[in-house]
């Protein structure tokens, strides 16, 4: 999950129900069904409508709160509207040119960057930590707890913890002072360091996420592979790459596609803490507040246009990389 | 994927004791100081992660003159000095954020799990025209950044007359989950279609079959839904944020600490505290649980 919000898992979530899977069990269930089948036209016209009738509601809300939404956005988005006129006039691509030209626009993809840089950091952690726990260790679930309980606290407590922890004088500050660091940065307040200090909060606030996947997959790969590497006298620095590491490349390379989308797409801890002051705006605390500040749903509706178009490359980037055959292990 | 178990611990390995017997000096030396560092990381692990909570524990117990007076590390004089917590429920109307939330969360889990596990029995169970196509929308819903569109959905939910009551948050929360139907369907494959059969010789319709058989035997992907749905609703915060800003959630609630208590650390400490309290006992009470179905929701 990187540094994803939770709201980011759905866009993995499909690539496990492969196209072909899916066919295949669809395939499977219609010829259940089938065999049933027959009986008087009435009766059919009645079971062309059964199914419908256990879908309306979510296809109704489906339509109405995923497609309509998206389907304005293209709208707005060549127009100039500010969200309460009833007039909108059409612009053409001028929002678009807008958004590639302005830099104060596009240039808070750079913002992006720590947050992807970070998420390296996370991986590693995460998978650090992982490959320790999956051994038998003392305390193990106490440490897994610890580990993973961050990533469960609400994002606004988050963000009132690290506001007090990067306070000057306050609780990182004294830790440093006992290494001799006499004279700490203004870790909120100093554009250079600010988005360091946020993209760390966010690390400690997903490891725990990136831990669990990749535990769960390590405990996955069966059992013996380890014992016959003990037997033939395997370090397990030795197994680590060849075992676990082949074993859970796929949840690696999936984490780590997460974490681009992630890292574009940040916004709650950024948005609490700092409001986006500093220099720490991303992109999406940009969009919204183009929308709901200052008014400008036309052009806010061309950026999010334009991060789903970049969102929907890298999952497509995604699905070449990683086909969803291999995903399938069970 | 086959995360069924991620917390299930392995058992415990046994070694052949012909290599320790064998082990040189060195190696045993090695296996001591890598045993060491090990335990020693996990260590600055744990710290890292919990000296940030405890230190704003330790501020939440203060009381306003000793919040001043001392450094971050020192623990409080009284340790059972509640009067932030007092202070933070009653004029940061936590009350009130606690109350809203779960309402919130009540209406939009069980809409969720009768809209879902619906859904799910109908696209697992039938075979009729368009389903492909139902399928399809499912999966490209998920590509759908949410909070990119919220732009469009912000004047869709104005456009209900929606915005600023609590239906808004409501039909928003079931309305985007569609992990839940993916996990019903999966889960749904697993239960046989012979009890369906068999139900139908008995005279039962499709509704009778969805609610006599199919949503029983669902309960464990319910559960599941319930915890991942759960954590979220209770966590989210820009959707309150946005849509009901007269009424507080608790992030909500907890989110305009900011203003009217500026620098009153100990009584903001406070209020954190108590936000985090609910997520640490659902934590421990359902652990097993909550990484299956993380795990689960966020890989499968």
């Amino acid at each position: 999950m990187a540094i994803a919000t939770p709201g980011a898992a759905p866009a993995d979530a499909p690539a496990v129900l492969s196209a072909p899977a899916r066919a295949r069990r669809f395939g499977g269930s219609s010829r259940r069904t089938d065999r049933r089948r027959g009986g008087s036209a009435g009766r059919n016209v009645l079971q062309h409508l059964t199914p419908w009738f256990f879908l309306a509601a979510a296809v109704g809300l489906l339509l109405l709160f995923t497609y309509w939404p998206a389907l304005n956005l293209f709208y707005f988005s060549v127009t100039d509207w500010d969200g309460i006129d009833l007039e909108k006039n059409f612009v053409g691509l001028d929002n678009y040119v807008q958004v590639f030209t302005d830099p104060r626009i596009f240039s808070v993809f750079g913002v992006s960057l720590y947050y992807f840089f970070a998420s390296f950091a996370q991986m590693a952690i995460a998978l650090y930590f992982a490959t320790l726990l999956s051994f038998s260790t003392r305390f193990s679930n106490l440490f897994r707890g610890i580990l993973f309980f961050p990533y469960l606290i609400n994002g606004v407590a988050i963000g009132f913890v690290f506001l007090y922890l990067f306070q000057p004088g306050g609780t990182l500050d004294t830790v440093l002072s006992w290494f001799g660091v006499a004279d700490p940065p203004q870790w909120l307040g100093n554009p250079d360091v600010v988005n360091w200090s946020l993209a760390g909060t966010s690390v400690w606030r997903y490891t725990g996420m990136n831990f669990v996947l990749f535990l769960g997959a390590i405990q996955s790969i069966p059992h013996e592979l380890y014992e016959a590497a003990d037997l033939d006298g395997a370090s397990r620095w030795q197994q680590f790459w060849a075992i676990i590491f082949p074993g859970i490349r796929r949840v690696v390379g999936l984490s780590f596609i997460l974490a681009i989308a992630g890292s574009l797409s940040v916004f709650e801890i950024p948005f609490i803490m700092t409001g986006g002051a500093n220099g720490s705006a991303t992109f999406v605390i940009q969009t919204l507040q183009t929308a709901f500040t200052f008014r400008q749903v036309g052009l806010a509706s061309a950026m999010a246009v334009v991060l789903l178009a970049i969102v929907l490359v890298i999952t497509w980037i995604q699905r070449k990389v990683f086909p969803d055959e291999k995903v399938d292990l069970t | 994927m086959t995360t069924t178990e991620p917390l299930q611990t392995m058992p415990l390995r046994t070694s052949p004791p012909r290599t320790i017997r064998g082990r040189t000096a060195r190696e045993r030396l090695r296996g001591v100081s890598a045993t060491t560092a090990k335990y020693l990381s996990l260590i600055i692990a744990s710290i890292l992660t919990l000296l940030p909570l405890s230190v704003l524990l330790f501020a939440s117990l203060k009381t306003a003159p000793e919040y001043a007076q001392t450094g971050p590390f020192d623990p409080p004089e009284n340790w059972l000095n509640f009067d932030n917590f007092v202070t933070a429920f009653t004029s940061g109307k936590m009350l009130e954020g606690f109350v809203n939330t779960s309402i919130v969360l009540v209406v939009s889990l069980a809409g969720t799990i009768f809209i879902g596990t619906m859904a799910a029995y109908a696209l697992d169970r039938f075979a009729f025209r368009g389903k492909k196509l139902v399928f399809a929308l499912f999966l490209v819903a998920t590509l759908i950044p949410s909070v990119t569109s919220q732009v469009a959905t912000f004047q869709l939910i104005n456009g209900l007359g929606l915005y600023d009551t609590k239906a808004a948050l409501i039909l928003l929360f079931m309305g985007t989950d569609i992990i839940a139907i993916y996990l019903f369907i999966q889960f749904m494959q697993s239960i046989p279609v012979s009890l369906d059969e068999a139900a139908m010789i008995d005279g039962a319709n499709r509704w009778t079959i969805y609610w006599r058989i199919v949503l029983p035997l669902l309960r464990p992907a319910i559960a599941t839904v319930v915890i991942i749905k759960g954590i979220a609703v209770y966590n989210e915060f820009y959707a309150p944020f946005l849509y009901l800003p007269s009424e507080g959630l608790i992030s909500t609630s907890l989110f305009r600490f900011k203003g009217p208590f500026g620098a009153q650390w100990e009584v903001i400490s406070a209020g954190t505290v108590l936000v985090i309290i609910p997520t640490l006992i659902a934590f421990l009470l359902l652990q097993r649980w909550i990484y299956k179905g993380l795990t689960s929701g966020a890989v499968k």
